[in-house]
Protein backbone atom coordinates (compact mmCIF):
# COMPACT_ATOMS: atom_id res chain seq x y z
CA UNK A 1 0.00 0.00 0.00
CA UNK A 2 1.51 3.09 -1.27
CA UNK A 3 1.08 6.04 1.79
CA UNK A 4 -0.09 8.94 1.24
CA UNK A 5 1.42 11.65 3.54
CA UNK A 6 -0.48 14.70 4.60
CA UNK A 7 1.20 15.43 7.51
CA UNK A 8 4.36 18.04 5.81
CA UNK A 9 3.66 20.45 9.04
CA UNK A 10 5.33 17.43 11.23
CA UNK A 11 7.98 17.54 9.31
CA UNK A 12 9.07 17.30 5.24
CA UNK A 13 10.72 14.06 3.83
CA UNK A 14 14.05 15.03 2.51
CA UNK A 15 14.52 16.60 -0.96
CA UNK A 16 16.48 14.34 -3.19
CA UNK A 17 18.97 16.98 -3.68
CA UNK A 18 19.41 17.33 0.15
CA UNK A 19 19.44 13.67 0.80
CA UNK A 20 22.52 13.86 -2.36
CA UNK A 21 24.25 16.42 -0.46
CA UNK A 22 24.48 14.85 2.73
CA UNK A 23 25.25 11.81 1.97
CA UNK A 24 28.68 13.64 -0.46
CA UNK A 25 29.58 14.61 3.02
CA UNK A 26 29.24 11.36 4.51
CA UNK A 27 31.80 10.34 1.53
CA UNK A 28 33.75 12.54 1.74
CA UNK A 29 34.64 11.90 5.56
CA UNK A 30 33.18 14.89 6.62
CA UNK A 31 33.88 14.61 10.71
CA UNK A 32 36.22 17.60 10.99
CA UNK A 33 35.42 20.26 13.40
CA UNK A 34 34.96 24.09 12.42
CA UNK A 35 36.68 25.23 14.93
CA UNK A 36 40.06 23.22 14.38
CA UNK A 37 43.22 25.41 12.77
CA UNK A 38 44.22 22.53 10.75
CA UNK A 39 43.07 21.46 7.16
CA UNK A 40 40.77 19.23 8.37
CA UNK A 41 39.25 21.80 10.46
CA UNK A 42 38.99 24.53 7.69
CA UNK A 43 37.58 22.00 5.33
CA UNK A 44 34.39 22.01 7.65
CA UNK A 45 34.46 25.60 8.91
CA UNK A 46 34.09 26.31 4.72
CA UNK A 47 31.25 24.10 4.91
CA UNK A 48 29.84 25.16 8.09
CA UNK A 49 29.90 29.05 6.30
CA UNK A 50 28.75 27.98 3.03
CA UNK A 51 25.84 26.73 4.41
CA UNK A 52 25.58 29.37 6.82
CA UNK A 53 25.54 32.01 3.45
CA UNK A 54 22.99 29.76 1.96
CA UNK A 55 20.04 30.33 4.87
CA UNK A 56 21.37 34.28 5.53
CA UNK A 57 20.50 34.66 1.33
CA UNK A 58 17.01 32.37 1.85
CA UNK A 59 16.01 35.31 4.44
CA UNK A 60 18.04 38.42 3.02
CA UNK A 61 20.30 38.41 5.99
CA UNK A 62 23.84 38.47 6.42
CA UNK A 63 25.86 35.22 7.10
CA UNK A 64 27.02 36.72 10.39
CA UNK A 65 23.38 36.99 11.98
CA UNK A 66 22.99 33.46 11.39
CA UNK A 67 23.27 31.28 14.50
CA UNK A 68 23.07 27.02 13.57
CA UNK A 69 20.69 25.74 16.27
CA UNK A 70 19.59 22.08 17.08
CA UNK A 71 16.08 22.42 15.71
CA UNK A 72 13.18 25.47 15.59
CA UNK A 73 12.19 24.82 19.17
CA UNK A 74 16.12 25.74 20.50
CA UNK A 75 16.10 28.88 18.21
CA UNK A 76 12.43 29.70 20.00
CA UNK A 77 14.12 29.19 23.41
CA UNK A 78 17.24 30.79 22.86
CA UNK A 79 15.93 33.76 21.26
CA UNK A 80 13.45 34.09 24.08
CA UNK A 81 15.25 33.63 27.11
CA UNK A 82 18.54 34.50 26.06
CA UNK A 83 17.11 38.20 25.55
CA UNK A 84 14.78 38.17 28.48
CA UNK A 85 18.45 37.69 30.63
CA UNK A 86 20.34 39.80 28.31
CA UNK A 87 18.19 42.92 29.52
CA UNK A 88 17.01 41.86 32.82
CA UNK A 89 18.06 45.17 34.05
CA UNK A 90 16.00 47.23 31.73
CA UNK A 91 12.81 45.61 32.33
CA UNK A 92 10.89 42.58 32.61
CA UNK A 93 8.10 42.65 30.20
CA UNK A 94 7.56 40.74 27.11
CA UNK A 95 4.50 40.63 24.49
CA UNK A 96 3.16 37.18 22.51
CA UNK A 97 -0.09 36.10 21.59
CA UNK A 98 -2.40 33.07 22.43
CA UNK A 99 -1.55 31.12 20.03
CA UNK A 100 1.88 30.37 20.00
CA UNK A 101 3.60 27.33 19.85
CA UNK A 102 4.49 25.88 22.58
CA UNK A 103 7.94 26.41 22.34
CA UNK A 104 7.34 30.03 22.42
CA UNK A 105 4.56 29.50 24.86
CA UNK A 106 6.06 27.65 27.49
CA UNK A 107 9.23 29.56 27.69
CA UNK A 108 7.23 32.31 28.68
CA UNK A 109 5.48 30.92 31.41
CA UNK A 110 9.02 30.16 32.74
CA UNK A 111 10.48 33.37 33.08
CA UNK A 112 6.98 34.15 34.20
CA UNK A 113 7.32 32.14 37.56
CA UNK A 114 10.53 33.47 37.34
CA UNK A 115 9.37 36.69 37.91
CA UNK A 116 8.65 38.23 34.44
CA UNK A 117 5.18 39.71 33.34
CA UNK A 118 3.86 38.57 30.49
CA UNK A 119 0.85 40.02 28.28
CA UNK A 120 -0.46 37.52 25.60
CA UNK A 121 -2.34 39.47 23.19
CA UNK A 122 -5.59 37.78 21.36
CA UNK A 123 -6.84 37.10 17.96
CA UNK A 124 -9.40 37.06 16.20
CA UNK A 125 -11.62 34.00 14.98
CA UNK A 126 -9.40 33.51 11.94
CA UNK A 127 -6.45 33.44 14.35
CA UNK A 128 -5.02 36.68 13.35
CA UNK A 129 -2.76 38.91 15.86
CA UNK A 130 -4.32 42.85 15.92
CA UNK A 131 -0.79 45.09 15.38
CA UNK A 132 -3.10 47.71 17.69
CA UNK A 133 -3.29 45.76 20.30
CA UNK A 134 0.55 45.02 20.29
CA UNK A 135 1.02 48.92 20.44
CA UNK A 136 -1.09 49.34 23.24
CA UNK A 137 0.49 46.31 24.98
CA UNK A 138 3.71 47.81 25.14
CA UNK A 139 5.51 49.20 28.54
CA UNK A 140 8.28 51.33 29.77
CA UNK A 141 9.35 48.31 30.73
CA UNK A 142 8.97 45.81 27.50
CA UNK A 143 12.18 43.75 26.36
CA UNK A 144 10.85 41.96 23.76
CA UNK A 145 8.03 41.17 21.52
CA UNK A 146 7.26 37.66 20.11
CA UNK A 147 4.39 36.98 17.60
CA UNK A 148 4.71 34.08 15.43
CA UNK A 149 5.02 34.53 11.58
CA UNK A 150 2.50 31.85 10.51
CA UNK A 151 1.01 29.58 12.79
CA UNK A 152 1.09 26.19 13.09
CA UNK A 153 -1.89 24.58 13.23
CA UNK A 154 -4.35 26.91 11.39
CA UNK A 155 -1.67 28.38 9.08
CA UNK A 156 -2.48 32.38 9.49
CA UNK A 157 0.13 34.12 8.19
CA UNK A 158 0.27 37.25 10.76
CA UNK A 159 1.14 40.90 10.08
CA UNK A 160 4.59 40.89 11.15
CA UNK A 161 5.83 43.77 8.96
CA UNK A 162 3.61 46.32 11.15
CA UNK A 163 4.29 44.89 14.11
CA UNK A 164 8.40 45.12 13.16
CA UNK A 165 7.12 49.19 12.34
CA UNK A 166 5.40 49.67 15.92
CA UNK A 167 8.16 47.25 17.65
CA UNK A 168 11.03 49.44 15.88
CA UNK A 169 9.85 52.77 16.42
CA UNK A 170 9.02 51.88 20.37
CA UNK A 171 12.79 50.50 20.49
CA UNK A 172 11.58 46.85 21.42
CA UNK A 173 13.31 44.03 20.08
CA UNK A 174 10.96 41.71 17.49
CA UNK A 175 10.89 38.27 17.01
CA UNK A 176 9.10 36.22 14.98
CA UNK A 177 8.67 32.18 15.37
CA UNK A 178 8.56 31.45 11.73
CA UNK A 179 9.51 27.64 11.67
CA UNK A 180 6.01 27.37 9.74
CA UNK A 181 6.73 29.56 7.19
CA UNK A 182 10.56 29.94 6.58
CA UNK A 183 10.99 28.30 3.37
CA UNK A 184 7.88 28.17 2.09
CA UNK A 185 6.97 31.80 1.67
CA UNK A 186 9.01 35.15 0.53
CA UNK A 187 10.83 36.08 3.99
CA UNK A 188 12.66 39.51 4.34
CA UNK A 189 14.06 40.09 7.56
CA UNK A 190 14.48 43.88 6.98
CA UNK A 191 11.10 44.31 5.22
CA UNK A 192 9.86 42.20 8.14
CA UNK A 193 11.62 44.48 10.63
CA UNK A 194 12.21 41.43 12.73
CA UNK A 195 15.25 41.17 15.06
CA UNK A 196 15.12 37.45 16.12
CA UNK A 197 13.74 34.56 13.71
CA UNK A 198 13.28 30.89 14.26
CA UNK A 199 14.32 28.47 11.60
CA UNK A 200 13.59 24.83 11.09
CA UNK A 201 15.15 22.99 8.17
CA UNK A 202 12.73 19.89 8.15
CA UNK A 203 10.11 22.80 7.62
CA UNK A 204 11.28 23.20 3.70
CA UNK A 205 12.76 19.66 2.87
CA UNK A 206 15.52 19.66 4.95
CA UNK A 207 16.79 17.08 7.91
CA UNK A 208 14.95 17.05 11.31
CA UNK A 209 17.47 18.21 14.17
CA UNK A 210 18.73 21.42 12.44
CA UNK A 211 17.89 24.79 12.93
CA UNK A 212 19.00 28.36 12.55
CA UNK A 213 17.79 31.60 14.85
CA UNK A 214 18.51 34.61 13.13
CA UNK A 215 19.91 37.16 15.25
CA UNK A 216 20.15 41.06 13.73
CA UNK A 217 23.05 42.77 14.28
CA UNK A 218 23.75 44.55 17.77
CA UNK A 219 20.70 42.50 19.37
CA UNK A 220 21.43 42.02 23.09
CA UNK A 221 21.11 38.27 23.50
CA UNK A 222 23.07 36.11 25.77
CA UNK A 223 23.29 32.11 24.57
CA UNK A 224 20.76 29.18 25.74
CA UNK A 225 23.87 26.54 25.69
CA UNK A 226 27.08 27.87 27.05
CA UNK A 227 30.45 26.51 26.26
CA UNK A 228 33.02 27.21 23.85
CA UNK A 229 33.19 30.31 20.69
CA UNK A 230 31.19 28.22 18.22
CA UNK A 231 28.62 30.28 16.12
CA UNK A 232 30.36 33.47 17.63
CA UNK A 233 29.81 33.06 21.04
CA UNK A 234 26.03 32.42 20.74
CA UNK A 235 25.93 28.59 20.29
CA UNK A 236 28.37 26.45 21.93
CA UNK A 237 28.92 23.02 20.83
CA UNK A 238 30.63 21.18 17.47
CA UNK A 239 27.80 22.17 15.02
CA UNK A 240 25.65 19.13 13.49
CA UNK A 241 27.67 19.37 10.43
CA UNK A 242 25.44 16.79 8.51
CA UNK A 243 22.39 19.04 9.64
CA UNK A 244 24.06 22.25 8.52
CA UNK A 245 25.29 20.71 5.00
CA UNK A 246 21.48 19.44 4.83
CA UNK A 247 19.87 22.77 6.07
CA UNK A 248 21.91 24.87 3.16
CA UNK A 249 21.48 22.63 0.96
CA UNK A 250 17.41 22.76 1.57
CA UNK A 251 17.43 26.62 1.75
CA UNK A 252 19.26 26.95 -1.58
CA UNK A 253 16.88 24.81 -3.22
CA UNK A 254 13.83 26.42 -1.16
CA UNK A 255 15.02 29.78 -2.63
CA UNK A 256 15.37 28.61 -6.22
CA UNK A 257 12.32 26.66 -6.27
CA UNK A 258 9.86 28.80 -4.07
CA UNK A 259 7.77 30.27 -7.08
CA UNK A 260 7.08 26.92 -8.70
CA UNK A 261 6.32 25.25 -4.90
CA UNK A 262 3.66 27.67 -4.44
CA UNK A 263 2.05 27.68 -7.38
CA UNK A 264 2.04 23.73 -6.72
CA UNK A 265 0.81 23.94 -3.30
CA UNK A 266 -2.16 26.35 -4.19
CA UNK A 267 -3.20 23.74 -6.94
CA UNK A 268 -3.24 21.55 -4.23
CA UNK A 269 -5.33 23.67 -1.47
CA UNK A 270 -7.57 24.39 -3.91
CA UNK A 271 -8.28 21.13 -4.73
CA UNK A 272 -8.13 20.10 -1.03
CA UNK A 273 -11.23 23.33 -0.17
CA UNK A 274 -13.17 21.91 -3.20
CA UNK A 275 -13.42 18.81 -1.79
CA UNK A 276 -14.37 19.95 1.56
CA UNK A 277 -17.24 21.97 0.11
CA UNK A 278 -18.63 18.69 -0.62
CA UNK A 279 -18.90 17.42 2.86
CA UNK A 280 -21.93 18.45 4.93
CA UNK A 281 -21.08 20.55 8.35
CA UNK A 282 -17.08 21.44 7.45
CA UNK A 283 -16.02 24.42 9.60
CA UNK A 284 -12.50 25.88 7.91
CA UNK A 285 -10.07 26.93 10.39
CA UNK A 286 -7.68 30.03 9.97
CA UNK A 287 -7.50 33.52 7.57
CA UNK A 288 -9.13 32.87 4.01
CA UNK A 289 -6.50 34.31 2.22
CA UNK A 290 -3.43 35.27 4.54
CA UNK A 291 -2.99 31.75 5.20
CA UNK A 292 0.23 29.24 4.00
CA UNK A 293 -0.11 27.72 1.21
CA UNK A 294 0.19 23.88 2.12
CA UNK A 295 -2.06 23.57 4.92
CA UNK A 296 -5.68 23.15 5.53
CA UNK A 297 -7.41 22.99 8.91
CA UNK A 298 -11.07 22.10 9.49
CA UNK A 299 -13.40 20.83 11.63
CA UNK A 300 -15.49 17.58 10.69
CA UNK A 301 -18.46 18.35 13.34
CA UNK A 302 -20.26 15.88 15.59
CA UNK A 303 -17.08 13.45 15.24
CA UNK A 304 -13.59 13.62 16.64
CA UNK A 305 -10.39 13.41 15.09
CA UNK A 306 -8.16 11.00 16.71
CA UNK A 307 -10.53 8.14 15.80
CA UNK A 308 -10.77 9.82 11.62
CA UNK A 309 -6.89 10.11 11.90
CA UNK A 310 -6.61 6.48 12.96
CA UNK A 311 -9.45 5.51 10.50
CA UNK A 312 -7.29 7.20 7.52
CA UNK A 313 -4.02 5.78 9.28
CA UNK A 314 -5.19 2.26 8.38
CA UNK A 315 -5.84 3.22 4.88
CA UNK A 316 -2.38 4.85 4.65
CA UNK A 317 -2.98 8.06 4.70
CA UNK A 318 -1.10 10.14 7.19
CA UNK A 319 -2.80 13.34 8.58
CA UNK A 320 -3.06 15.08 12.13
CA UNK A 321 -5.63 15.45 14.49
CA UNK A 322 -5.84 18.62 16.78
CA UNK A 323 -8.64 16.65 19.25
CA UNK A 324 -7.78 16.46 22.60
CA UNK A 325 -7.58 12.61 22.71
CA UNK A 326 -5.05 12.49 20.41
CA UNK A 327 -3.32 15.64 22.07
CA UNK A 328 -1.21 13.18 25.27
CA UNK A 329 -2.00 15.87 27.65
CA UNK A 330 -5.77 15.61 26.42
CA UNK A 331 -6.70 19.48 26.35
CA UNK A 332 -8.31 21.17 23.86
CA UNK A 333 -5.98 23.21 21.23
CA UNK A 334 -5.21 26.32 23.02
CA UNK A 335 -5.22 28.11 19.06
CA UNK A 336 -8.48 26.90 17.93
CA UNK A 337 -10.38 28.10 21.15
CA UNK A 338 -8.47 31.14 20.78
CA UNK A 339 -10.16 31.35 17.39
CA UNK A 340 -13.82 31.22 19.27
CA UNK A 341 -13.92 27.35 17.86
CA UNK A 342 -16.10 25.41 20.79
CA UNK A 343 -14.69 22.39 22.78
CA UNK A 344 -16.82 19.84 21.01
CA UNK A 345 -16.09 21.52 17.34
CA UNK A 346 -12.18 21.88 17.98
CA UNK A 347 -12.85 17.73 18.55
CA UNK A 348 -13.11 17.04 15.01
CA UNK A 349 -10.49 18.72 13.69
CA UNK A 350 -7.96 18.06 11.07
CA UNK A 351 -4.75 19.41 9.48
CA UNK A 352 -3.60 18.13 6.10
CA UNK A 353 -0.51 19.37 5.39
CA UNK A 354 0.89 18.65 2.03
CA UNK A 355 3.91 19.39 0.06
CA UNK A 356 5.77 19.28 -3.82
CA UNK A 357 5.63 15.38 -3.11
CA UNK A 358 1.93 15.08 -3.05
CA UNK A 359 -0.48 15.58 -6.30
CA UNK A 360 -4.06 16.28 -6.47
CA UNK A 361 -5.11 12.06 -7.07
CA UNK A 362 -3.34 11.88 -3.85
CA UNK A 363 -5.93 14.24 -2.38
CA UNK A 364 -8.49 12.62 -4.30
CA UNK A 365 -7.35 9.13 -2.78
CA UNK A 366 -7.48 11.03 0.51
CA UNK A 367 -10.74 12.30 0.77
CA UNK A 368 -12.10 8.88 -0.60
CA UNK A 369 -10.86 7.53 2.56
CA UNK A 370 -12.12 10.74 4.21
CA UNK A 371 -15.31 10.98 3.47
CA UNK A 372 -15.68 6.86 4.13
CA UNK A 373 -14.42 7.40 7.92
CA UNK A 374 -17.17 10.65 8.43
CA UNK A 375 -19.77 8.70 7.29
CA UNK A 376 -18.85 5.39 9.48
CA UNK A 377 -17.94 7.84 12.68
CA UNK A 378 -21.42 9.88 12.39
CA UNK A 379 -23.21 6.91 12.07
CA UNK A 380 -21.79 6.28 15.13
CA UNK A 381 -22.44 9.45 16.65
CA UNK A 382 -25.11 9.87 19.12
CA UNK A 383 -24.46 13.89 18.22
CA UNK A 384 -25.35 13.20 14.51
CA UNK A 385 -29.27 13.49 13.11
CA UNK A 386 -29.26 12.06 10.30
CA UNK A 387 -31.32 13.94 7.41
CA UNK B 1 -0.11 3.54 17.43
CA UNK B 2 -0.39 3.26 21.19
CA UNK B 3 -3.80 0.50 21.09
CA UNK B 4 -3.28 -3.03 21.86
CA UNK B 5 -5.04 -5.69 19.05
CA UNK B 6 -8.16 -5.93 20.74
CA UNK B 7 -8.71 -2.55 20.53
CA UNK B 8 -7.84 -1.44 17.27
CA UNK B 9 -10.34 -4.51 16.20
CA UNK B 10 -13.56 -3.34 17.60
CA UNK B 11 -12.39 0.29 16.72
CA UNK B 12 -12.51 -1.07 13.10
CA UNK B 13 -15.41 -3.41 13.61
CA UNK B 14 -17.22 -1.92 16.39
CA UNK B 15 -19.85 -4.60 17.58
CA UNK B 16 -23.21 -3.69 18.79
CA UNK B 17 -23.67 0.37 16.95
CA UNK B 18 -26.62 1.73 16.99
CA UNK B 19 -30.02 2.64 18.73
CA UNK B 20 -33.06 0.48 19.66
CA UNK B 21 -36.12 2.16 19.71
CA UNK B 22 -38.22 1.89 22.51
CA UNK B 23 -35.33 0.68 24.79
CA UNK B 24 -36.12 -1.20 28.47
CA UNK B 25 -32.71 1.19 29.58
CA UNK B 26 -31.18 4.06 28.47
CA UNK B 27 -27.61 5.56 29.50
CA UNK B 28 -25.86 8.74 28.75
CA UNK B 29 -22.89 9.60 29.83
CA UNK B 30 -19.77 12.29 29.25
CA UNK B 31 -20.20 15.27 27.08
CA UNK B 32 -18.32 16.56 23.70
CA UNK B 33 -16.95 19.20 25.56
CA UNK B 34 -15.13 16.97 27.96
CA UNK B 35 -14.39 14.54 24.79
CA UNK B 36 -16.43 11.65 24.89
CA UNK B 37 -20.23 11.22 24.79
CA UNK B 38 -21.78 7.75 24.87
CA UNK B 39 -25.47 6.32 25.11
CA UNK B 40 -26.71 3.33 25.66
CA UNK B 41 -30.00 1.47 24.98
CA UNK B 42 -30.63 -1.80 26.12
CA UNK B 43 -33.44 -4.86 25.73
CA UNK B 44 -34.38 -6.68 29.23
CA UNK B 45 -35.84 -10.36 28.99
CA UNK B 46 -36.52 -12.66 31.65
CA UNK B 47 -33.98 -10.10 34.10
CA UNK B 48 -31.04 -10.54 31.04
CA UNK B 49 -29.34 -8.16 28.72
CA UNK B 50 -30.91 -9.27 25.54
CA UNK B 51 -30.12 -6.53 23.36
CA UNK B 52 -27.48 -3.41 23.76
CA UNK B 53 -26.77 -0.71 21.07
CA UNK B 54 -24.31 2.13 21.45
CA UNK B 55 -23.43 5.11 19.88
CA UNK B 56 -20.80 7.04 20.84
CA UNK B 57 -18.55 10.38 20.07
CA UNK B 58 -15.11 10.04 20.96
CA UNK B 59 -11.53 8.63 20.02
CA UNK B 60 -10.67 5.59 19.17
CA UNK B 61 -10.14 3.89 22.71
CA UNK B 62 -13.67 5.11 23.88
CA UNK B 63 -15.10 3.96 20.33
CA UNK B 64 -13.51 0.42 21.41
CA UNK B 65 -14.38 0.78 25.22
CA UNK B 66 -18.39 0.76 24.26
CA UNK B 67 -18.35 -2.19 21.22
CA UNK B 68 -16.44 -4.05 24.09
CA UNK B 69 -18.94 -3.75 26.82
CA UNK B 70 -22.16 -3.93 24.45
CA UNK B 71 -20.38 -7.64 23.95
CA UNK B 72 -19.59 -8.31 27.73
CA UNK B 73 -23.13 -7.21 28.74
CA UNK B 74 -25.14 -9.11 26.09
CA UNK B 75 -27.13 -12.38 27.47
CA UNK B 76 -25.73 -11.39 30.60
CA UNK B 77 -28.40 -11.66 33.71
CA UNK B 78 -28.78 -8.01 35.38
CA UNK B 79 -26.43 -8.61 38.03
CA UNK B 80 -23.84 -9.92 36.08
CA UNK B 81 -24.04 -6.92 33.94
CA UNK B 82 -23.75 -4.67 36.50
CA UNK B 83 -20.58 -6.01 38.37
CA UNK B 84 -18.92 -5.31 34.51
CA UNK B 85 -16.24 -2.30 35.41
CA UNK B 86 -14.49 -0.49 33.99
CA UNK B 87 -11.22 -2.54 34.98
CA UNK B 88 -12.59 -5.23 33.48
CA UNK B 89 -13.38 -3.75 30.18
CA UNK B 90 -10.48 -2.44 30.00
CA UNK B 91 -8.49 -5.87 30.55
CA UNK B 92 -11.08 -7.63 28.26
CA UNK B 93 -9.53 -4.71 25.43
CA UNK B 94 -5.75 -6.14 26.54
CA UNK B 95 -5.04 -3.10 28.38
CA UNK B 96 -5.80 0.93 27.32
CA UNK B 97 -3.29 3.91 27.44
CA UNK B 98 -2.57 5.14 31.09
CA UNK B 99 -4.03 8.72 29.91
CA UNK B 100 -6.96 7.02 28.51
CA UNK B 101 -8.01 4.60 31.20
CA UNK B 102 -10.36 7.05 32.78
CA UNK B 103 -11.70 9.47 30.37
CA UNK B 104 -12.66 7.29 27.65
CA UNK B 105 -13.39 4.37 29.88
CA UNK B 106 -17.03 5.73 30.32
CA UNK B 107 -18.30 2.37 28.94
CA UNK B 108 -18.99 0.77 32.04
CA UNK B 109 -20.77 3.62 33.57
CA UNK B 110 -23.29 4.03 30.37
CA UNK B 111 -24.27 0.38 31.22
CA UNK B 112 -24.60 0.99 34.44
CA UNK B 113 -26.65 4.45 33.89
CA UNK B 114 -28.75 1.78 31.42
CA UNK B 115 -29.70 -0.97 33.97
CA UNK B 116 -30.54 1.37 36.49
CA UNK B 117 -32.28 3.48 33.90
CA UNK B 118 -34.29 0.23 33.55
CA UNK B 119 -35.23 -0.74 37.14
CA UNK B 120 -36.58 3.15 37.76
CA UNK B 121 -38.87 3.08 34.93
CA UNK B 122 -39.68 -0.35 34.45
CA UNK B 123 -40.13 -2.10 37.80
CA UNK B 124 -40.96 1.41 39.25
CA UNK B 125 -37.94 1.67 41.88
CA UNK B 126 -34.51 2.97 41.99
CA UNK B 127 -32.16 -0.19 43.23
CA UNK B 128 -30.91 -0.16 46.21
CA UNK B 129 -26.65 -0.64 46.20
CA UNK B 130 -25.70 -3.69 48.23
CA UNK B 131 -23.48 -3.65 50.76
CA UNK B 132 -20.35 -3.59 49.82
CA UNK B 133 -21.07 -3.48 46.47
CA UNK B 134 -18.78 -0.97 44.00
CA UNK B 135 -20.49 0.48 41.76
CA UNK B 136 -18.55 3.57 40.56
CA UNK B 137 -19.99 6.51 38.83
CA UNK B 138 -17.66 8.73 36.30
CA UNK B 139 -19.42 11.30 39.24
CA UNK B 140 -17.51 10.44 42.07
CA UNK B 141 -14.40 12.19 40.32
CA UNK B 142 -16.39 15.19 40.12
CA UNK B 143 -14.37 18.46 41.28
CA UNK B 144 -11.07 16.81 41.87
CA UNK B 145 -8.51 16.66 39.77
CA UNK B 146 -6.28 13.53 38.56
CA UNK B 147 -2.83 13.59 36.48
CA UNK B 148 -3.98 12.32 32.38
CA UNK B 149 -0.82 10.76 32.51
CA UNK B 150 -0.25 8.26 35.86
CA UNK B 151 -3.77 8.76 37.65
CA UNK B 152 -3.16 9.82 40.87
CA UNK B 153 -5.29 12.39 42.42
CA UNK B 154 -4.07 16.22 43.09
CA UNK B 155 -4.80 18.28 45.65
CA UNK B 156 -4.87 21.57 43.14
CA UNK B 157 -4.40 21.82 39.34
CA UNK B 158 -0.35 22.16 39.75
CA UNK B 159 1.35 22.54 36.27
CA UNK B 160 3.34 19.32 37.25
CA UNK B 161 2.13 16.67 38.60
CA UNK B 162 3.57 15.88 42.24
CA UNK B 163 2.82 11.70 41.56
CA UNK B 164 5.10 11.07 38.47
CA UNK B 165 6.78 14.40 37.21
CA UNK B 166 5.07 15.04 33.74
CA UNK B 167 3.52 18.08 33.16
CA UNK B 168 -0.41 18.19 33.48
CA UNK B 169 -0.85 21.83 31.86
CA UNK B 170 -0.98 23.16 28.84
CA UNK B 171 -2.33 26.67 29.33
CA UNK B 172 -2.71 27.42 33.13
CA UNK B 173 -6.26 28.85 32.23
CA UNK B 174 -7.19 26.08 31.02
CA UNK B 175 -8.46 23.41 33.74
CA UNK B 176 -6.85 19.85 34.34
CA UNK B 177 -8.51 17.15 32.83
CA UNK B 178 -11.01 15.70 35.05
CA UNK B 179 -12.57 12.42 34.98
CA UNK B 180 -15.56 14.09 36.06
CA UNK B 181 -18.91 15.25 34.19
CA UNK B 182 -21.93 17.55 34.21
CA UNK B 183 -24.77 15.59 35.34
Amino acid sequence: MKVIYLDHISGNPLHPQVKEAIIDYIHKDGFGNPVSQHSIGDAAMETLEDARAKVAQLINADPQEIVFTSCGTEANNHAIKGVAFAKAKKGKHIITSNIEHQSVARPLRMLSQMGYNVTSVSVDKYGMVNPADVAEAIREDTILISIMHANNEIGTIEPIAEIGRIAKAKKVPLHTDAVVSCGNIPIDVDEMGVDLMSIAANQFYGPAGIGALYIREKTRILPLIDGGIQESNRRAGTPNMLGVVGMGKAAELARVEMPQRTEHLLKLKKAVMDRLATIDKIVINGHPEKSMPGLVSFSVEYIEGEAMMMMLDEEGICISTRSACASGSLRTSHVLIATGLDHATAQGTLVFSYGIDISVEDIDKAFASLRKSVDFLRNMSPLYKKG
Amino acid sequence: MQYSDVVMDHFKKPRNVGKIENPDGTGEVGNPICGDMMTITLKVKDDRVDDIKFNTFGCGAAIAVSSMVTEMAKGKTLEEALAITKESVAKSLGGLPKNKLHCSNLGADALHKAIMDYYEHKEGKVRETKEGEKVEHIGEREGKCYCPYCDAGLPEPTPICTHCGKPTLQHSDFPIVKGAKEE
